[in-house]
């Protein structure tokens, strides 16, 4: 039997390597055939999932509701201690100090991450600010959102915690985070499909003893993060709850 | 400083020191809590209890209106098990709650049946910090409806 295995279109480039070596492992751990599709759009990678060709996943979060809710997928694991957080940033010399400053027909620049746009939207609220009133400005990826800081084409931009912290010292040094999300339970999770609910706690039990081999480690600190926390389907399901919340 | 007595839904009272002072929401994060079918805190977050002024011990276990400020009307809260218990939905809708040293904080909160096996099984609220527009509109809109409740 052979499956196929994706993950979320929004991981770092540099991980790639990283999520073919960890899919060869998982192959010889579990014994199966696991064939790696990438996407690089999250319509893309959607339209597989509802067309039932995707088997394993490490989903971005905002996905985990179709995916447990209507296609049956079981949560298996999330990396420890990485929860997907959003960061609004400005150009260093705006004289935007907090969101409060950001007024009616400002332009927001943002990428093509639903989880991030979602929190970064609730972080606007305080300021009366809604996509009713506010321009978007739509990116391919965190650096073109930060270049449109820089030359001043938005107002303020939306970025994953993480994808900032990685951004290149001088980027950095022209752009100032005003605000930071702190939410702590949303985060990308490890799930297989219906096909392999037989096999779901064996990889479970894999992936949470990973970090205990060298080589497992090794792999794992290639994804970004030392371990996986186990992720019970009621984490899941509490999380999935809270998303809904956030969704207006 | 004012005393008051509050009187809850299930016939309780207790009393009460009010202060004027509203403490800021905290920036970038949720307060989150969860209750069984009837309105018991079985869980809530480290910003939950940081906020209330409560230890955790002081909260589990307790009914929610542990919180109830005396400025809510009891028809927003009626609108709030009408619409998550009765019809299955969730509610929105704006806060002011009263923290343990008689200080209080504004939320905007969001309230939704935990549905698991097709049974909802409890409650959660995940607040997150409200506009000052809404809380001033809210404001006056809560005085009017608690002076119509005083009539009653
Ligand atoms: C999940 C959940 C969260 C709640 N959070 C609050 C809250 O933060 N503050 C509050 O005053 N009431 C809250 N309530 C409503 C209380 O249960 C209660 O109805 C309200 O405080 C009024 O008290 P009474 O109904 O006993 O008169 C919440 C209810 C639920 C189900």
């Amino acid at each position: 039997m052979t499956y196929t295995m994706t993950v979320s279109p929004d991981f770092s480039p540099d991980y790639i390597a990283g999520w073919y070596i960890f899919n060869t492992w998982l192959q010889k751990k579990t014994g199966d055939g696991i064939h790696l599709e990438l996407y690089d759009s999250f319509d893309l990678q959607r339209k597989d999932i509802i067309d039932d060709k995707i088997d394993i996943i490490f989903a971005n979060p905002y996905e985990a509701a179709m995916l447990i809710r209507e296609k049956g997928f079981l949560a298996i694991a999330a990396p420890a201690d990485k929860p997907d957080e959003a960061v609004i940033c400005v150009k260093d010399d705006s004289d935007i100090q907090s969101v409060e400053d950001l007024k009616e027909n400002c332009t927001i620049a943002m990428a093509d991450d639903p989880q991030v746009n979602s929190v970064g939207m609730i972080m606007l609220e305080p300021a009366d600010l809604s996509v009713k009133n506010i321009t978007i400005e739509k990116q391919k990826n965190y650096v073109l959102v930060a270049k449109n800081l820089i030359n001043e084409s938005a107002d303020a931009g939306f970025f994953l915690l993480d994808a900032y912290d990685d951004m290149s010292k001088f980027v950095k040094s022209q752009i100032r985070p005003i605000i930071t999300s702190q939410i702590s339970v949303i985060r990308h999770i490890f799930l297989v499909g219906p096909k392999l609910s037989n096999k779901a706690e064996d990889i479970r039990g894999l992936l949470n003893d990973m970090h205990n081999e060298d080589k497992g480690l090794k792999i794992l600190q290639s994804l970004g993060f030392e371990s996986w926390e186990n992720q019970t389907q009621e984490d899941s399901e509490f999380m999935l709850d809270l998303i809904d919340t956030l969704s207006g | 400083m004012t005393k008051v007595q509050i009187n809850y839904h299930d016939g309780s009272q207790s009393e009460k020191t009010l202060t004027d002072e509203e403490i800021p929401f905290p920036e970038g994060k949720l307060i989150v809590s969860r209750t069984d079918i009837d309105g018991i805190i079985t869980h809530c977050n480290q910003a939950f209890v940081e906020m209330s002024g409560f230890e955790m011990g002081e909260l589990t276990g307790k009914p929610h209106h542990i919180l109830r400020h005396p400025d809510m009307p009891s028809a927003a809260f009626k609108d709030l098990w009408d619409t998550v218990k009765n019809q299955g939905k969730k509610w929105r809708g704006y806060v002011k709650n009263l923290r343990k040293d008689g200080s209080f904080y504004w939320v905007y909160a969001v309230v939704v049946p935990n549905v698991r096996d097709g049974k909802t099984v409890g409650f959660a609220s995940i607040r997150r910090k409200p506009s000052r527009t809404k809380i001033k509109e809210l404001t006056e809109i809560y005085k009017d409806m608690l002076a119509e409740e005083k009539k009653a």
